[in-house]
């Protein structure tokens, strides 16, 4: 085949053939073995670019090589969410490949190339990966499919339209069978359609079935690697101490205890950061325990969590900047036959994703290597290269697996400190942050200060509705230009408030930006509808009680227009036998969420034990998101997220004293365990041809405002403060 | 984690150049006797020089700080003379003539011979003098009253050493000396009068600073009687021993500092004095290493295999070491669960020869119920009995150890 | 010096008595399998078998199970019960991120090579120790269930 190859493509070249498939430039990072999925995806380092001898690479997400190997590139990054296999199910789709056929490797930093378009960079979050990428990845796979029959059409000197493909073989009229590694030379050579026509619906053979996971096989054997695991040549293993409080500075370690301990190579002392490096991570940690830093806690050292909530609340009597004003809500509630108010609070929040924070980076003179998982490589190249002074594109990022994410990886600052630490030495560092430095440095979910009114007429309808949000922005922080209304909205502070399911005659929504000291704020799974559908949602509930109705028969009068979320609301009071009656001590929350662009109704059922506990017995949720890739993923994540929402709810907290954040494993940052875990069962709306929605954090964001409404509904008692389940029920 | 009462208030400044230049010999031996009087606990703050002093300890009659005990000529003991030394030591009274309180365990190591005492003295002058000023006391009315403390030594401090018994094997006396003089075993786990001195109840066992430190007599159910000797010399020099639990608390801090450098004959001797005490059958009862059938669905069973059992096991054997195994421990025993209530909402720790053990405190996202509940399980599941621990005591017990401490430094655990 | 017994491989190992086990797995025998998650027997992602017991390797001095016959995530599969609950979770699609999962398959392989039918309340008392941050127990649940009756 090689002696037939054509001239290797320019980058050019791709660029126009890749461009018109709405993709973009391939820059191969190139598998040569026909190893499968899950065997590739073990290697911590992709291979080296390699020259271009005929690969076939229509764009950015696809490469076929002369020897059949097909390997998908995934812009979005895996951190368990199954977006490997969501993304490859749709380019297989209208490839015409079995999942069983394809390989898959991390895309390279690239904006070019792998912006996400929802996000405007490539980044991975907002349950946008498969609602950006449902046109664009089915368009790639549909483009290459087309050149590749038609390289086999020119061939065989038969109509393009009198072939077909099947499982990666192009079959002609007359029975002729070519595989597409066979095509891969004639098919770069072809022109790239302009126009490609997707299959509909009721044609999909990959869509909507449940294909196995191409990462999971990897991942029960203990050969996955995640950026914990990376093992490169000479390299050593460090762990860091950061100020316990933010803006603190390092005064003095003891060195020489720390040189004393054996297996420690290096020391390295930053101003607001200490390093300790050995040969292994006990070294390092002993290292780290016998430098015994000592800090000047700097201007946060009186910070506690009490000024930052006072703070929070006298910033909450400010009237903010109106994202919404439809008609007069204020002057609706004044006029109303009774009126309600209620504050709501939800506290800062730790990620803690399972595998702790780590960075492995290699910095020569001449350019660096990072292993690392993240949710934003391009962030994570371009902050190297600004420490060490490097060049971009000599600094090489290999994207890994992530050991969960929720938010934790859209940030870069470990990356940052990791570079500013690796700069003082010669050799590839792993550093690992022990699981006490992840919780005290993490960035932290925003608190929320919520005030909420409404006004019911004399029959209980809701005649004016009005919320405004007091919290820090992660958007101005994190992507100014995400910033809206000239920089004075946080969109993402009122998702999910400003545009709820629900139609009240009179509706404002406003928002107030309050910043805390002493912490810095950061996305969290589920993000603005996390903490605004609890809120809405709660109060809800409130207002069906004082309206003495049933919570969804009152929900129902306010979405008379909304098919889509009746029917959500139905399906889960359907599925959950709502109003059937309860035993003593059991109760029944629900709540209904447009957040994503998913409907989804949740009901769930707790039971109330001797000790106060909070018992989740069992969840129902029905899901509208238009078309499902993946059913058994989709509700794997509804699963997962209810129950990570849940362990939030209950549990979770983030408090400081002295500036310093009190909780520091799970110990005292305590996560839901499998024998607290509620059966879940999720149901999904058929809906294939209607708008396409995110599911990845939606069941978090029911998590609360459900757990909330059953504890109302077995004691009578409304909790307005997240968590509910560290003593409130005996306490408030 | 608060130690109990002890702390020296040497009080200083002067002139007078101190003796130095002692034989290695001497001060080998010093060290030694140092560790056996367990000096280290109490002049080291947490995370502080050793021997700097600075450790904070709360009395009932207020906030006192152990001083400084190197030979800083300022602020540690630089300038005390031989007969000073023995004089505190002896009698409690400080360089410049003032009485210190009782913290100092004085009337144990008054029965020291004036030969260790120096040697002691000896070890501490060997090391490098740190600057560290002693922060002042704030007791109130009238226990600021220093001159008090003439009449209480009147009547509580005999300032007379050990005798030794010529009845009585050499074994014995050695084992008396070092836990009558040196060990001062007595200052915790024998009850205090009215007073705040020794009662006559010697060895009988009694709660202090929350932590209860039992019964040391022979007596067999709630002392050590039926206790083999390998078991307590085990216990003494490493914090466990198999179906007598763990060290917790204090004495895990006692066996820590001290008793694991005791020498294997003075562990013994120790023993064999421990034997000979009367037995009394004060305090809770020590109920053999028997596990009960798990009981299902119970809260505290569920909150003791999420948050304990990955040490302890289900079946309370330890899963990842010796001193995680709590069948047989004392402290699971107590119905009262004081111990095990001090164990959960302040931790414990021990520095062994394998390795730091320790357990976190649980006070801090784990509710008064769910603790009360976990108690008591474990009080059931290892000792068979209906504890009786009471969300009422967990709370109390977790304000007075609020302000929560991390580790010392960001290095983990 | 002393010697570890790994998946039936002896190593020497030169390494500090107080060393963990999970350190000396993973940093010096360069197998990574096995997962740190909490460093204080919170989470269960380091857990092995040290014969038939599922341990917490980020507590265990290294030292103190020298001889002793290791078993983890990369040999598991070797044993019956092992090689059902890793087929139980492919087809029950249990993971997620899969971080934890070295370690809750080797919790639930203890539980069934101790408990072949285990009941709800016999996987809540082997498995409660281990978290799951992305909340795969429901399907945990299902797929030691499934693999009991495989
Ligand atoms: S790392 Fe060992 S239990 Fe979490
Ligand atoms: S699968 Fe991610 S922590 Fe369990």
């Amino acid at each position: 085949m090689n002696g037939l190859a054509p001239k290797p493509l320019s980058r050019r070249g791709l660029l126009k053939a890749s461009l018109a498939a709405g993709g973009g430039l391939l820059i191969g990072l190139r598998l040569s073995s026909t190893a499968s999925a899950a065997e590739f995806l073990t290697r911590a380092t992709p291979m080296p670019p390699p020259d271009f001898d005929g690969d076939f690479e229509p764009n950015a997400f696809i490469r076929i090589d002369p020897k059949g190997a097909i390997t998908f590139i995934m812009r979005n990054t895996e951190c368990g969410q199954g977006i490997y296999t969501g993304a490859s199910t749709l380019i297989a789709e209208e490839l015409e490949v079995g999942m069983d056929q394809i390989l898959v490797e991390a895309a390279p930093p690239d904006l070019k190339l792998y912006t996400d378009p929802l996000l405007g960079e490539q980044a991975t979050g907002g349950s946008a990966s498969i609602r950006g990428s449902w046109k664009p990845l089915r368009e790639a796979g549909a483009a290459a499919r087309m050149m590749l029959i038609a390289a086999a059409a020119e061939k065989w000197n038969v109509s393009p339209s009198a072939c077909h493909a099947e499982r990666g073989v192009v079959h002609g009229p007359a029975g002729q069978a070519l595989g597409y590694g066979d095509l891969a030379n004639d098919a770069a050579k072809q022109p790239v359609p302009t126009h490609v026509a997707l299959k509909s619906s009721s044609q999909f053979k990959l869509i909507g079935t449940s294909p196995r996971r191409v990462d999971t096989p990897a991942k029960v054997n203990g050969t996955s690697v995640y950026g914990m695991d990376i093992q490169v040549p000479g390299m050593k293993i460090g762990t860091v101490a950061a100020s316990p409080v933010l803006g603190g500075k390092l005064v003095r370690i003891d060195e020489a205890a720390a040189r004393a301990v054996p297996g420690v190579r290096d020391v390295v002392q930053l101003d607001d950061v200490l390093a300790v490096i050995g040969d292994h991570m006990w070294a390092a940690m002993k290292g780290l325990q016998a430098a015994n830093p000592v800090w000047d806690d700097g201007p946060n050292a009186h910070i506690d969590t009490q000024s930052l909530i006072a703070h929070l609340a006298s910033d909450s009597e400010k009237a903010g900047f109106v994202a919404k004003k439809l008609g007069d809500a204020e002057g609706a509630i004044k006029a109303a036959a009774s009126r309600y108010d209620a504050t709501y609070q939800l506290p800062f929040l730790a990620h803690a994703p399972m595998e702790p924070i780590n960075t492995t980076i290699h910095v020569r003179p001449d350019g660096a290597e990072v292993w690392v998982g993240t949710q934003v490589p391009v962030r994570a190249q371009m902050t190297v290269a600004k420490e060490t002074g490097l060049p971009q594109e000599s600094v090489k990022v290999y994207n890994q697996f992530m050991g969960g994410a929720f938010g934790r990886r859209l940030d870069i600052d470990s990356v940052t400190q990791a570079a500013r630490i690796a700069k003082h030495v010669p050799y590839p560092v792993k550093l690992i942050w022990t699981r006490e430095e992840d919780i005290r440095h993490d960035l932290y979910r925003p608190y929320y200060y919520d005030k909420i009114s409404a006004g019911l007429d004399a029959s209980g309808n809701v005649t004016g509705w009005s919320h405004r949000t007091t919290g820090s922005s992660v958007m101005a922080r994190w992507a100014p230009p995400g910033m809206e209304e000239g920089g004075k909205l946080d969109p993402d502070a009122v998702e999910g408030s400003a545009d709820t399911p629900y139609e009240f005659p009179t509706h404002q929504v406003a928002w107030v930006r309050s910043e805390p000291s002493a912490l810095t704020t950061l996305w969290w799974r589920g993000v603005g509808p996390t903490h605004n559908v609890f809120v809405i949602e709660s109060f809800m509930d409130e207002l069906a009680a004082a309206a003495k109705q049933d919570p969804i028969a009152f929900r129902r009068t306010l979405l008379t227009k909304n098919p889509r979320a009746l029917g959500v609301l139905d399906l889960a009071a359907k599925a959950s036998n709502w109003g059937e009656t309860l035993p003593a001590g059991r109760g029944r929350g629900v709540a209904l969420q447009y957040a994503f662009q998913t409907y989804m109704a949740t009901v769930l059922e707790i039971e109330i034990g001797a000790g106060n506990e909070i018992q989740l017995i069992r969840a129902d949720v029905a899901v509208d998101c238009g078309p499902v890739v993946n059913p058994d993923t989709l509700a794997a994540q509804v699963q997962g997220g209810l129950i990570f929402g849940l362990s939030m709810a209950l549990y979770s907290e983030i408090t400081l004293t002295n500036g310093r954040v009190d909780q520091s494993n799970f110990h005292d940052y305590r996560i839901l365990r499998i024998d607290e875990a509620p059966k879940v069962e999720v149901h999904i709306v058929h809906n294939p041809d209607g708008e396409i929605g995110g599911i990845g954090e939606t069941g978090t964001v029911a998590a609360a405002p459900v757990l909330a409404n059953a504890i109302f509904a077995a004691t009578g008692r409304r909790l307005r403060r997240i968590p509910f389940g560290t003593g409130q029920l005996v306490s408030s | 984690m608060r130690r109990l009462v002890l702390a020296l208030l040497l009080s200083l400044a002067a002139p007078l150049a101190a003796r130095a230049a002692s034989t290695s010999d001497l001060v080998q031996r010093g060290e030694y006797l140092t560790r056996a009087a367990d000096c280290a606990a109490c002049h080291t703050a947490p995370g502080g020089t050793t021997y700097a002093g600075g450790r904070q300890f709360q009395l009932p009659f207020g906030d006192l700080y152990s001083p400084n005990i190197t030979p800083d000529k300022e602020t540690g003991i630089g300038q005390y003379t031989d007969a000073q030394f023995i004089r505190v030591l002896h009698r409690g009274i400080g360089r410049e003539g003032q009485h210190l309180y009782p913290a100092m365990p004085y009337p144990s190591y008054t029965k020291m011979s004036d030969e260790d005492a120096l040697a002691i003295k000896a070890y501490l002058f060997s090391l490098p003098p740190v600057h560290a000023p002693t922060k002042p006391n704030n007791f109130g009315f009238p226990f600021n009253q220093r001159w008090l403390m003439v009449f209480w030594n009147l009547i509580n401090n005999p300032d007379s050493r050990l005798q030794s018994d010529p009845s009585k094997s050499a074994a014995w006396n050695r084992g008396a000396y070092l836990v009558e003089a040196l060990g001062h075993c007595a200052e915790c786990h024998t009850p205090r009068n009215f007073m705040q001195a020794k009662s006559s109840r010697q060895f009988a066992g009694t709660i202090q600073a929350g932590w209860f430190a039992y019964n040391l007599t022979s007596d067999p159910v709630h002392g050590i009687g039926a206790w083999s000797d390998a078991s307590l010399e085990e216990f003494l020099s490493t914090g466990k021993a198999p179906g007598h639990g763990l060290a917790s608390g204090p004495m895990a801090e006692a066996i820590e500092y001290s008793l694991r450098y005791m020498t294997p004959d003075d562990i013994a001797a120790m023993v064999t004095y421990l034997r000979t005490i009367p037995a009394r059958d004060d305090g809770p009862a020590i109920v053999p290493a028997t596990v009960t059938p798990l009981s299902t669905a119970s809260l505290g069973e569920h909150i003791f295999i999420r948050a304990c059992a990955g040490c302890h096991l289900p079946n309370g054997t330890g899963r990842q070491s010796p001193w995680a195994a709590l069948g047989g421990d004392h402290s699971t025993g107590d119905v009262t669960g004081t111990n095990v209530v001090q164990v959960l909402t302040n931790g414990s720790q021990i520095e062994t020869n394998e390795g730091l053990m320790f357990m976190h405190p649980f006070t801090g996202a784990y509710t008064d119920d769910e603790l009360a509940a976990v108690g008591n399980y474990v009080i059931g599941q290892f000792s068979g009995r209906q504890g009786q621990v009471t969300p009422q005591q967990i709370s109390k017990a977790r304000q007075e150890t609020a302000p929560k401490a991390g580790p010392a430094s960001g290095g983990g655990s | 010096m002393f010697q570890l017994v790994v998946n039936g491989q002896t190593h020497d190992v030169d390494v500090p008595p107080d060393m963990p086990l999970l350190w000396v797995l993973r940093d010096v025998l360069g197998m990574t399998g096995t997962k740190f998650g909490c460093g204080i027997a919170q989470c269960g992602a380091c857990t092995v078998h040290v014969g038939a017991n599922a341990v917490r390797s980020c507590l265990l001095p290294a030292s103190s199970v020298a001889g002793q016959p290791i078993t983890t995530i990369e040999a598991v599969g070797e044993t019956p019960s092992g090689a059902k609950i890793q087929k139980a979770w492919l087809d029950h699609e249990v993971v997620q991120c899969g971080y934890c999962q070295s370690g809750q398959i080797m919790a639930a392989t203890a539980l069934l090579d101790a408990t072949p039918k285990p009941t709800d309340a016999d996987i809540d008392m082997a498995m409660a120790g281990n978290i799951c941050r992305c909340g795969t127990y429901v399907r945990i649940r299902e797929a030691i269930h499934a693999a009991a009756d495989a």
